[in-house]
């Protein structure tokens, strides 16, 4: 076993880890930051999408020992410091930009990512910056509207397609 | 997944030593070897971790050449290749944002899966492949889909591409996979065009010789027009048919003569 610590949602952590757990591994069993959802668990869902060193990856393919020192934000970083939601939360639930929920953890954490790099991005830009990441119940068109909204954009003129 | 030993060298020097150890293998993004390992379709007893060797990262132009360390990102490639306009749009059409802050050009590579981006940008650009004993041209490095010139523990450091006068990649999504059902790159030098195309045959990326030497008197879609592609080794799949990758492969050249 060897301990490796990162930095996760601002606070310095440490766990216990084999050459094979997984990033994913360290952050639900290893801190019981279970918001990072494993949903293929194969690299094709998103829904285990994280921030390492402020880029969006998916936790299920990354070996904890890789990120070792790394800074770590998971969707339990993503609500305002009094508990409230943070804004893409907020918007996905104003939009219905969920269901059952299942993949929102990964959505959340795509978008923000998405929204650093582009702060207004156009429908076809959410959609491309988000085709890592797959609903099963929402149909993606509210996903997009809450993004639109989140960036500050008029979600309400979005065309149904 | 089976247990291992996880190391994560400095240098390359290091990174060839610890891959001499028994049951050694190379991690660099795991966007394939990960889900690999899972699978139990590979059982490494050490996994040699890329990831933190600086000298193997970055992009960098020297004269008419772009050469991109083999650990550098899919992401960076797109925002760091200017200098190569239709490598760097290639790199920002991989998979997904996710799987393009992981993955790398040199886990590509030797991957070589016959559906990849990377490998027809390498053929069609007639790029040089770097490791830590040689330098391999691409016309060699490609030897059959998930088959390189690689030797056991060679490392790729390093991919050096000549630039090309115009060049662009047309990829038609598999948008399951995110991988390209077909994939044509088509770069013109100053002394002939290149026509490399992935996602199609059984043999994995190929240069279309015919079209090389039409594109090459005139460099149009109407050149390739009378072309016909043979379609005996083509992929079949659930996806399309032999038929139909043959004629994606004219197709999708046309298409990137125009965007060039
Ligand atoms: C959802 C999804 C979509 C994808 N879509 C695409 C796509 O559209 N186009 C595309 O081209 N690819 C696609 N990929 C594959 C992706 O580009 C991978 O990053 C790539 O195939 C492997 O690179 P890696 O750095 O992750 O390598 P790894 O998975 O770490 O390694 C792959 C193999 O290469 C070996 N290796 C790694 N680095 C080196 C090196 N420097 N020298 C020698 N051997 C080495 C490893 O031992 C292993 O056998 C996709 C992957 C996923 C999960
Ligand atoms: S659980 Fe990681 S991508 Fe699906
Ligand atoms: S809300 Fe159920 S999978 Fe997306």
């Amino acid at each position: 076993m060897t301990k490796v610590t990162m930095t996760v949602n601002g606070m310095s952590v440490s766990a216990q880890t084999e050459g094979r757990t997984l990033l994913s591994a360290f952050l639900r069993e290893g801190l019981a930051l279970t918001g990072t959802h494993i949903g293929c668990d194969t690299s094709q869902c998103g829904a285990c999408v994280v921030h390492v060193d402020g880029q969006a990856v998916k936790s299920c393919a990354v070996f904890a020992q890789d990120v070792a020192g790394a800074t770590v934000t998971t969707i339990e970083g993503m609500a305002n410091a009094d508990g409230s939601l943070g804004v893409i939360q907020a918007a996905f639930q104003e939009h219905h930009g969920l269901q059952c929920g299942f993949c929102t953890p990964g959505m959340v954490m795509s978008t923000a990512a998405l929204l650093a790099i582009n702060p207004k991005p156009t429908v076809e830009e959410i959609r491309h910056g988000l085709d890592g990441n797959i609903c099963r119940c929402t149909g993606y068109h509210n996903i997009v509207k809450a993004v639109l909204a989140a960036s500050g954009q008029d979600a309400t003129a979005m065309a149904a397609e | 997944m089976i247990d291992f030993e996880f190391v994560k060298p400095l240098t390359v020097a290091d990174a060839v030593k610890a891959l001499a150890a028994e049951g050694a293998q190379a991690l660099s993004g795991g966007q394939t070897l990960t889900p690999t390992m899972k699978q139990r379709l590979a059982t490494p007893s050490v996994l040699v971790s890329l990831n933190g060797i600086a000298a193997m990262r970055g992009v960098s132009v020297s004269g008419g050449t772009v050469t991109v360390g083999a650990a550098t990102t899919h992401a960076t490639v797109a925002r760091e290749a200017t200098a190569y306009p239709a490598l760097a749009a290639l790199a920002g059409g991989i998979g997904d944002m996710a799987v393009r802050n992981r993955g790398t050009m040199g886990g590509s590579l030797a991957n070589n899966d016959p559906a990849a981006c990377y490998p027809s940008a390498v053929l069609g650009s007639g790029a040089t492949v770097v490791t830590n004993t040689r330098s391999i041209a691409a016309d060699d490095f490609f030897q059959g889909m998930f088959t390189t010139a690689l030797e056991e523990g060679e490392i790729i450091t390093a991919v050096s591409f000549p630039v090309p006068l115009k060049a662009a990649y047309v990829k038609f999504n598999q948008p399951a996979s995110r991988f390209a059902l077909t994939g044509v790159f088509v770069a013109k030098f100053a002394d002939g065009v290149r026509v490399a195309v992935t996602g199609a045959s059984n043999n994995g990326v190929f240069r279309w010789s015919e079209a090389e030497a039409a594109l090459s008197a005139s460099f149009s879609a109407a050149a390739i027009a009378g072309l016909v592609v043979p379609s005996d080794d083509m992929i079949a799949d659930m996806h399309g048919t032999a038929a139909y990758r043959a004629n994606l492969v004219k197709v999708l050249t046309g298409r990137a003569v125009t965007a060039a």
